[in-house]
C-alpha cells in the first residue's frame, strides 16, 4: 500500500457568500476582487510546510497538481512546486508525485520531459511522473486549445515525452501538433527505462483503454469519495479483467478526502465549515464551464449521455450543498473521525475499490495551517502504519520509484 | 413545405460523406449553416422559391458520421473542402448565403478563390474581432445568456423550437448529443475566439455583397458589419430592427425580400 498526501492549494479566505455572489470558482473568478497577493504567498509556503510535514510524519508520497485560474487550486506551475519539495525532502523515503504537468497546454511537450528529468535528478530519482489531460476549463478556456485536438495532443505529447527520455540517437520529431527539429533531450531522469507514470482519468473507456496499451497507472481523482467511485473501479477492473491483465491493486491510483481528530465528535467540530466550505464554494463551477463541445471524443460523449454520468454529477453537485457533516460522512465523500474510526473506513475503501495508490487530501477548503497540521500528525501517526503492508503479500507496485519500493518501518520516523 | 431533396457527396478523397439538403429550381444558391448546426427552416423553404438551395452538412455534423471531420485540421483545408464540395456538386460560381458561422466560411470561400462566388450574403458573420465589442463564446454561455444574446424575442416560438429537445429520454439524448457534437466540429475551427484572420482576405472578396444584421443581436454585434462592409470593395449593410443574431428567423419576410431581390439584381 502507497499512501500519498494530495494538496490542492486553494484560496482559504473566500467571501462567506462568495457562492452567491460569483458565476464560478474557475475561470472566472475576478482576482482583483477576491485576492490578495501577500495572503497567496502564505497560502504556497504554508502548502509546501504542510506536505513537507506529511513527508516527516510518514505519508509515502506528496503529490501536487496544475491548475489555472481557479480558487479551489492554483498552483499553475506544479514543477516548481515540485522543485522545492524535493530538495526539501533530499535523502527522505518520499515520493514526489507529480498529478501533474497537464500535457496539452505546453508546447513544445519536451519542456515537461525535462522539469520531469529535473526533479527527479534533484530528489534522486523519488518522481512519479503524472500525466494529465487536463480539464477543459484548464485547457479550452484558461490555456485557449481547440476541445477537439485537445485529446490528439495529449497523445502526441505523450509519445514525444517518452522517446525524448529514452531515445539514444537525434532525432526530429515532425509531428501533427508539435515539430522538433532536434531532439537530444538534457537531461534525462534517474529512474530507467523511465519515471512510473500515473494517469488521472474520470472514468472514460478511451483512458482505460491508454493506461493499458501503455501499462501505466490509472488514477481516479474526484471529490465525491469511495462509494461514489466504486461503481468506476468495479468498471475498472472488469475491464482489466477482460484484457487479460493482472488485476494487480497498485494498476490503479484514488482520491479520498480524508479528516481525523481525537474523537468522532472532535472530528466533526473541527472539520465540518471546512468541509462545507470545500463543497460549496470550491466546487462552485459554472457547468457551462465544464465540457467545451469536442472535449469528450464522440464515443465517451454518448455513453455518457447515455448513462446519465453527465446529469447525475450535476445532480450530486446539487445536493451537497445542503449537506451537513454526517451526510459527507456517511455518503463516503469524506472519510472522518477518530483514528480507529478513519482506519476502518479507510481500509474497507481500499479493500472495495481494490487501489494500491492512494491520495488522501488532508488539507480541506478552508482548512487553516494548525489545523491541517494536526490531521497529517494524526493520520501519518495513527492512521496509516497498521495499513501500510495491505496488498504487499502478493503484489509488486511497479508504478512506484524503485528506490522507495522497500518495506517501511512500522512506526513513522520521528519528525521536530 | 417544398419538397427537400437529401443526397450524399463523397469529398476530400472519398474521406469525408456530405449529406447535403436540396430543393427548388432557378439558379443555384448554396446555404452555409450555423454553428448548431443545419436546420430546413421557412427561410430556406422561401429561398428555394425562386433558386435551387444546396444545403451541405459541415463536416461531422451528419448523424451517424461523426468521424467525418477528422481529415479536415484547419480553416485551409475546410476552404479547400468546399471548392471539392463545388466541384462534385457541378457548381462553378453559385452565389453563397452564409450565417454565423457559415458566414465567416462563406466569406472566406468567397476570398480565397474570388472566382467561384458570384453573389455572397452574410448573415452576422463570424470571422472578425474588436476588444471593445468582443464576439461572445455561444460555446460556453449558460443557455439563459445565450438564448438572450442570440433572439430578440427570448421567450417566443422561435427562441423555445431552437432550444427544444425531445421528451423521449432516448430522443432527447441523441438530439443533446448531435447539439453538442456539432458545436464541437464547426468550434473546432473558431476556437477560442473567432478571428483566424479574415480581416487580411476581405479585400480579395468581388463578390457583390448583402451584409445582414439584426439591431439586438448580442451574440456578435451590429458593429461588425461597418467592419465587414469597410474592407470590401462592393458591400452593402441592411441593419433590421427587432432581431438578435437570428434576423433570418425573426424578420424572416424582410430578410428573404432583401436576399431574394439581391440575388436577382
Amino acid at each position: 500500500m502507497k499512501i500519498s498526501m494530495f494538496h490542492l492549494m486553494p484560496y482559504r479566505d473566500l467571501p462567506a457568500d462568495f457562492e452567491v455572489r460569483y458565476h464560478s470558482v474557475w475561470v472566472d473568478p475576478p482576482w482583483w476582487e477576491l485576492a490578495d497577493a501577500e495572503k497567496v504567498g502564505q497560502y504556497y509556503n504554508w502548502t509546501l510546510d504542510e506536505l513537507i510535514y506529511a513527508a516527516q510524519a510518514g505519508l509515502d508520497g506528496i503529490c501536487v497538481n496544475e491548475h489555472h485560474q481557479n480558487a479551489y487550486g492554483f498552483m499553475a506551475s506544479p514543477n516548481l512546486m515540485g522543485s522545492i519539495l524535493a530538495r526539501a525532502t533530499r535523502g527522505m523515503e518520499v515520493a514526489i508525485v507529480q498529478m501533474g504537468s497537464t500535457l496539452p497546454t505546453t508546447n513544445p511537450p519536451t519542456r515537461i520531459a525535462e522539469e520531469y528529468a529535473m526533479l527527479d535528478g534533484i530528489s534522486g530519482g523519488r518522481l512519479v511522473a503524472g500525466m494529465p489531460l487536463g480539464t477543459s476549463m484548464d485547457a479550452n478556456l484558461c490555456y485557449g486549445i481547440s476541445p477537439m485536438e485537445q485529446r490528439e495532443r495529449y497523445y502526441e505529447a505523450h509519445d514525444l515525452i517518452l522517446k525524448a527520455w529514452q531515445a539514444k540517437e537525434i532525432f526530429a520529431w515532425n509531428g501533427k501538433y508539435y515539430q522538433l527539429p532536434m531532439v537530444n533531450l538534457w537531461p534525462r531522469p534517474i529512474q530507467q527505462p523511465h519515471p512510473p507514470i500515473w494517469v488521472p482519468g474520470l472514468g472514460s473507456l478511451s483512458t482505460w483503454e491508454f493506461t493499458a496499451k501503455q501499462g501505466h497507472c490509472y488514477c481516479y481523482l474526484s471529490y465525491y469519495g469511495s462509494k461514489q467511485g466504486q461503481r468506476v473501479m468495479d468498471g475498472f477492473w472488469e475491464f482489466v479483467e477482460a484484457r487479460g491483465l493482472d488485476p494487480n491493486p497498485y494498476r490503479a491510483g484514488f482520491l479520498q478526502l480524508v479528516v481525523v481528530s481525537e474523537t468522532d465528535a472532535q472530528a466533526e467540530i473541527d472539520y465540518e465549515p471546512h468541509i462545507r466550505y470545500f463543497y460549496k464554494k470550491c466546487l462552485h463551477i459554472a457547468p457551462e464551464f465544464y465540457l467545451a463541445p469536442g472535449y469528450l471524443d464522440y464515443r465517451s460523449l454518448e455513453n455518457s449521455l447515455k448513462k446519465g454520468f453527465l446529469k447525475a454529477q450535476s445532480e450530486i453537485r446539487e445536493k451537497v450543498h445542503h449537506w451537513q457533516y454526517k451526510d459527507f460522512v456517511e455518503n463516503g465523500l469524506v472519510i472522518g473521525g477518530s483514528p480507529a474510526s478513519v482506519r476502518e473506513q479507510l481500509e474497507e475503501a481500499i479493500k472495495k475499490l481494490r487501489v494500491g495508490n492512494l491520495m488522501v487530501l488532508l488539507h480541506i477548503g478552508s482548512m487553516p495551517h494548525d489545523l491541517t497540521l494536526k490531521n497529517i500528525e494524526l493520520f501519518g501517526k495513527e492512521v496509516l502504519p497498521p495499513l501500510r503492508n495491505l496488498w504487499d503479500d502478493q503484489w509488486e507496485n511497479h508504478w512506484w520509484p524503485a528506490r522507495l519500493r522497500g518495506k517501511r518501518p512500522p512506526t513513522p520516523r520521528s519528525h521536530p | 413545405m417544398i419538397a427537400v431533396k437529401e443526397y450524399t457527396v463523397n469529398v476530400w478523397k472519398g474521406q469525408i460523406p456530405c449529406r447535403v439538403k436540396s430543393a427548388g429550381q432557378g439558379p443555384p444558391v448554396v446555404f452555409l449553416h450555423n454553428a448548431y448546426g443545419l436546420v430546413w427552416d421557412p427561410f430556406l423553404d422561401i429561398l428555394a422559391q425562386h433558386r435551387t438551395v444546396y444545403a451541405p452538412e459541415h463536416p461531422g455534423t451528419t448523424p451517424g458520421h461523426p468521424e467525418a471531420i477528422k481529415p479536415l485540421d484547419n480553416l485551409w483545408d475546410l476552404v479547400l473542402y468546399y471548392y471539392e464540395l463545388f466541384d462534385q456538386l457541378g457548381l462553378e460560381a453559385p452565389a453563397v448565403v452564409g450565417h454565423s458561422f457559415g458566414g465567416m466560411v462563406a466569406a472566406e470561400v468567397a476570398a480565397t478563390n474570388p472566382r467561384r462566388v458570384s453573389r455572397l450574403v452574410l448573415i452576422s458573420p463570424l470571422g472578425l474581432w474588436r476588444d471593445d465589442a468582443p464576439v461572445k463564446n455561444w460555446m460556453a454561455l449558460a443557455p439563459e445568456a445565450l438564448v438572450k444574446a442570440v433572439f430578440y424575442d427570448p421567450e417566443g416560438p422561435i427562441a423555445t423550437q431552437f432550444l427544444a429537445l425531445p421528451d423521449d429520454p432516448e430522443a432527447q439524448g441523441d438530439a443533446q448529443l448531435q447539439r453538442i457534437w456539432t458545436l464541437g466540429c464547426t468550434g473546432k475551427f473558431v476556437w477560442p475566439i473567432p478571428d483566424k484572420g479574415l480581416k487580411k482576405r476581405l479585400h480579395r472578396i468581388q463578390a457583390p455583397t448583402l451584409l445582414i444584421w439584426g439591431r439586438q443581436d448580442g451574440l456578435v454585434p451590429p458593429i461588425y458589419a461597418r467592419e465587414f462592409a469597410d474592407r470590401m470593395a462592393n458591400a452593402r449593410v441592411e441593419v433590421l430592427d427587432k432581431a438578435a443574431h437570428m434576423p433570418h428567423l425573426e424578420q424572416i419576410a424582410t430578410v428573404s425580400r432583401l436576399v431574394q431581390d439581391f440575388l436577382q439584381g
